[in-house]
């Protein structure tokens, strides 16, 4: 059972051919025996998993129970959870235990979902890989020696190794999608502001978006539906109305019309992915839709942008770990200044010191203008190319990135190619939409990801683009173990 | 050489919001530390701001009382920077977009002048906490019960020429804050702050001088001192050779000096940007009309109001009328006895002199506006001479009773009885035959010395024109 979709548990729970204490004891077992060399949660909550599913299963008896009550699911460790250690895969947070639920979490809970723990991530969702996590990197289920992508790294390879039936996450430049891509998973982002971020520690506040890994678009569908949604201690939610993301799922592709971005599919593309995403289009065509080439102009300087603006609010939203109120405070510190610097050159990892100084160079006096604002520029120029493409088109579909998973320890010399990683979704965060991965073929048996980019809000019409692809296919079927 | 003063101020006005700028805390003063900071005043990880709308309607409020552009699309800012007591690294604040722009106001100078001064800009912002260095033995403590209070920051043009100038502005803005109840106004709780930017230049010239800015200085006498201080060191740097710095400095109260900050306190880089927590706060014209309906009569008007309405010289109005609380004192007092002018005697007279004596707000004065009305009634109405009156109030103060009771346990009632006056005056004037001869002789003056006498037999009792009236009748006989 554990290896069935999130949507198959929830019937058979509804159908009482399983217990939500049955099938947690089930994942359970499966992370005791495969977590140890995966690495893909850094805390297990077992007594509390094991009393929810309780609790689920007395719901169920009494007749109360929801399309979530009882399914086991895993939250990516920077969404806090009352009670329990949220660690946002950082030596700085290694001892916090929030007061408090994410919002998220919150309606998880209150649906009736069953938590199993917190999983892997890259410091502070820095990376491109989940190499930066201060609990070490995780590995790849389709290949223990390579990454799973990042940051949501964790939640990707609990997802893709059957660890719970879905997983929460977070995108700020394509920490959803990528690892998405390289697990072999279905991962949507969905447009900023419609999910709450209360709870949700911060990297780059106009960019951090919560979504979803799970094995398929209609699962992602169900866990939408919990999280998505106005939230009055997030101002920046929105407050336009959701949908049940479940009641287009099988509405008919006829008359689609896709956008192929040229950008995407020009030099640093394999061949290998140029192919299997183009057959993956020709899928799509067999399903009624149409094709044709769009530009997004402004694209090559999304990468730019993006490592602009995304450290110089992270040098902001970070500036609070100082060893004062909660977090890592270093031994014996001499005076104030010794505390923060010592506090923060030991708190936290290369990667995040790194971006904490971009950012703050970035905003400093006599350089705002040449980069800060500049970024903005771009921002609303990619921000622009986007909606003249979506006049001519309804999605734009493309690779989420330029190759499949790499080794572990492989890009680790040049951080820039390493930003390079998100070369095709980090366009997407800076416009705000909506994008989704889902699996679209093999290379050498490493799963290739389609990224499916939609118009603000039009989450309901992506998941059923990604759900029709996944009824016409089975490589979203594909786990590590076959 | 004559020198000129050029003074701008920046005044923090702590807004009277129940809850703080972006957290639903309370911001009532004086409770255990630390018991007013919720996991966002501490900057817990994930937390975000939401806008306390009472705040941006005071915010609002104030702009339209001082005409003022309001930005009708404002931007929250962050303001980087480390300390204890800034729980987020950043302080929120507004930088090129605030919700007040730019206004005026006018001061009233004690010799009845008038000038107006520019406001550049007024802008929302938090408060950060406490740092605790007494009783912690070589640490220091943290209070977060202020931390994300909401604060306007309200910028003058370089307008003000004088210490006293600047003084008076302050007063104006203090009275303007009350009128409008977005602050208690109370220095000496912090909730009104100010730093003055202060340069000096060669009388005559247009350029600016280099400035310092005086941090923090929490009280009116301090500010006109601060400056005066200021101004002096100033001078005699530059008539020495010297320069002036632009630096940060610190007004010491005890030595009367200001003193320089260690130049690592301010050399910061805020590298601010926008709030990316918040949206931009975007009003339109229905609120703010909505907020101009909710502004009160405010001090110039009222001032206006009481010359017209009431007959007052500009100076009485003007001070009755600086103070919200006052102003409704007097109106009290005038309306219940329908004498605005002793009314406004007796307000700025005695009653104002006790409470200086006593140091008490006018809200906690012993007598009530109606009680002092009851004194000057009696006046009115010749029950009590003007004299009696101060013992009748003494007497007030103490706790005797109202004014009739006053009056009639303490026999203080004016004798009006003819026949009585007249026995005295007869008396007066039989047992003074040199000063009646002196009159008669044509100088008059004389009289004052018989009402003193007469006054004196009546002890006080009886009433000064009528005595006045009748000796003169006879001793022209």
């Amino acid at each position: 059972m554990i290896d069935s979709t999130l949507a198959e548990i929830s019937r058979a729970l509804e159908n009482r051919d399983i217990s939500s204490v049955e099938i947690t004891k089930a994942y359970l077992d499966r992370i005791a025996q495969e977590n140890a060399d995966l690495n893909a949660f850094i805390t297990v909550t077992e007594d509390l998993a094991m009393a929810q599913a309780e609790a689920a299963d007395k719901k169920r008896s009494e007749g109360s129970a929801g399309a979530f009550t009882g399914i086991p699911i895993a939250h990516k460790d920077l969404f806090c959870t009352n009670g329990i250690r949220t660690s946002c895969g950082s030596k700085m947070l290694d001892n916090f235990i929030a007061p408090y639920n994410a919002t998220v979490v919150e309606r998880f809970n209150n649906a009736g979902a069953v938590t199993l723990g917190k999983t892997n991530m890259d410091e502070f969702a820095m990376g491109s890989s989940n190499e930066t996590s201060f609990y070490g990197p995780v590995k790849n289920p389709w290949d223990r020696s390579l990454v799973p992508g990042g940051s949501s790294g964790g939640s990707a390879a609990a997802v893709a190794a059957r660890l719970c039936a879905g997983a929460t996450a977070t995108d700020t430049g394509g920490s959803i999608r990528q690892p998405a891509s390289f697990s072999g998973i279905t991962g949507i982002k969905p447009t900023y502001g419609r999910v709450s971020r209360w709870g949700m520690v911060a990297f780059a506040s106009s960019l951090d978006q919560a979504g979803t890994m799970t094995q398929s678009a209609e699962d992602a569908a169900l866990m939408l539906n919990v999280m998505a949604g106005m939230d009055e201690k997030d101002s920046t939610c929105s407050t336009i109305d959701t949908e049940d993301y479940t009641a287009s799922l099988d509405k008919p592709l006829e008359g689609l019309r896709i956008g192929l971005p040229v950008e995407h599919f020009s030099e640093g593309l394999s061949a290998d992915m140029e192919e299997c995403i183009r057959d993956a289009v020709g899928e799509y065509e067999k399903l009624g839709a149409t094709v044709k080439d769009i530009q997004l102009p402004n694209s090559h300087l999304s990468v730019s942008a993006y490592y602009v603006i995304a450290p110089a609010e992270a040098s902001a939203n970070l500036s609070r770990y100082d060893g004062v109120r909660y977090g890592y405070r270093c031994d014996n510190p001499v005076d104030l200044e010794d505390m923060y610097k010592r506090t923060r050159s030991e708190g936290f990892g290369t990667e995040v010191k790194r971006r904490i100084m971009v950012g703050t160079y970035a905003l400093s006096a006599g350089y705002y203008d040449a980069y800060y604002r500049k970024a903005q520029k771009i921002r609303r120029l990619i921000k622009n190319d986007f909606q003249s493409a979506f006049e001519e088109v309804d999605v734009i579909m493309g690779p989420t990135s330029p190759h499949t998973a790499f080794a572990i320890g492989s890009q680790n010399d040049d951080p820039v190619t390493m930003y390079l990683e998100d070369i095709y979704t980090i366009a997407v965060n800076l416009a705000g939409l909506p994008g989704i991965s889902i699996p679209a073929g093999f290379i050498n048996n490493l799963p290739v990801g389609l990224q499916i980019v939609g118009k603000d809000f039009a989450e309901a019409q992506l998941l059923n683009v990604a759900h029709k692809f996944q009824q016409a296919t089975d490589w979203h079927k594909k786990a590590p173990q076959d | 050489m004559e020198w000129e003063t050029v003074i701008g101020l920046e005044v923090h006005v702590q807004l009277s919001t129940a809850s703080k700028l972006f957290s639903g805390t309370s911001t009532e003063f004086g409770a255990e530390p630390n018991t007013q900071a919720n996991i966002y005043d501490l900057a817990m990880p994930g937390t975000l701001p939401v806008l306390n709308s009472e705040a941006l309607k005071m915010a609002v409020k104030f702009g339209l009382a001082i005409d003022a552009e309001i930005g009708k699309t404002s931007v929250f800012d962050r303001k980087n920077y480390f300390y204890p007591d800034l729980p987020k690294g950043y302080q929120t604040s507004q930088l090129d977009f605030p919700t007040v722009g730019k206004g005026s106001l006018v001061i009233n100078m004690e010799d009845g002048t008038q000038k107006t001064i520019g406001v550049t800009r007024a802008h929302m912002e938090e408060d950060a906490g406490k740092s605790l260095h007494e009783d912690f033995h070589g640490k220091s403590g943290i209070d977060l019960n202020r931390a994300g209070t909401p604060l306007l920051e309200i910028v003058s043009e370089p307008d003000l020429r004088s210490a006293k100038e600047a003084v008076a502005y302050l007063k104006k803005l203090h009275s303007i804050v009350c009128y409008l109840g977005i602050s208690d106004g109370d220095m000496s709780q912090g909730s009104m702050r100010c730093d003055a930017n202060v340069s000096i230049r060669p009388k005559g010239s247009t350029e600016l001088g280099m400035r310092t800015e005086i941090k923090n200085i929490n009280s009116f006498r301090f500010v006109e001192k601060a400056i005066n201080i200021e101004v002096e060191r100033q001078i005699d740097l530059i008539e020495d050779g010297g320069t002036v710095t632009q630096e940060t400095r610190l007004y010491d109260s005890e030595k009367n000096e200001t003193r320089s900050m260690r130049s690592k306190e301010v050399a910061n880089d805020y590298r601010y940007f926008p709030e990316p927590d918040l949206l931009p706060v975007v009003i339109d014209d229905s609120f703010i009309e909505a907020v101009r309906k909710t502004l009160p009569e405010l001090p110039d008007a009222k001032r206006q109001r009481f010359q017209e309405q009431y007959g007052l010289s500009e100076y009485d109005a003007m001070v009755l009328s600086a103070d919200l609380d006052t102003a409704n004192y007097f109106e009290e007092v005038a309306a219940a006895c329908d004498d605005a002018k002793l009314s406004a005697n007796w307000v700025m007279g005695d009653l104002q002199a006790y409470l200086n004596k006593e140091e008490l707000p006018i809200t906690q004065s012993m007598i009530s506006a109606e009680a002092l009305a009851g004194i000057i009634s009696r006046i009115k109405d010749n029950t009590i001479s003007s004299k009696i009156a101060k013992t009748v109030f003494e007497s007030m103060l103490a706790g005797e009773g109202d004014a009739d009771s006053i009056i009639e346990s303490k026999g203080l009632k004016q004798v009006t009885d003819t026949g009585a006056i007249e026995t005295m005056v007869d008396e007066v004037i039989a047992n003074n035959p040199t000063q009646v001869q002196q009159y008669k002789d044509g100088k008059e003056q004389v009289i004052g010395f018989f009402v003193g006498q007469v006054m004196k037999a009546s002890q006080g009792k009886a009433n000064p024109g009528q005595v006045n009236q009748m000796l003169k009748e006879k001793l022209s006989q």
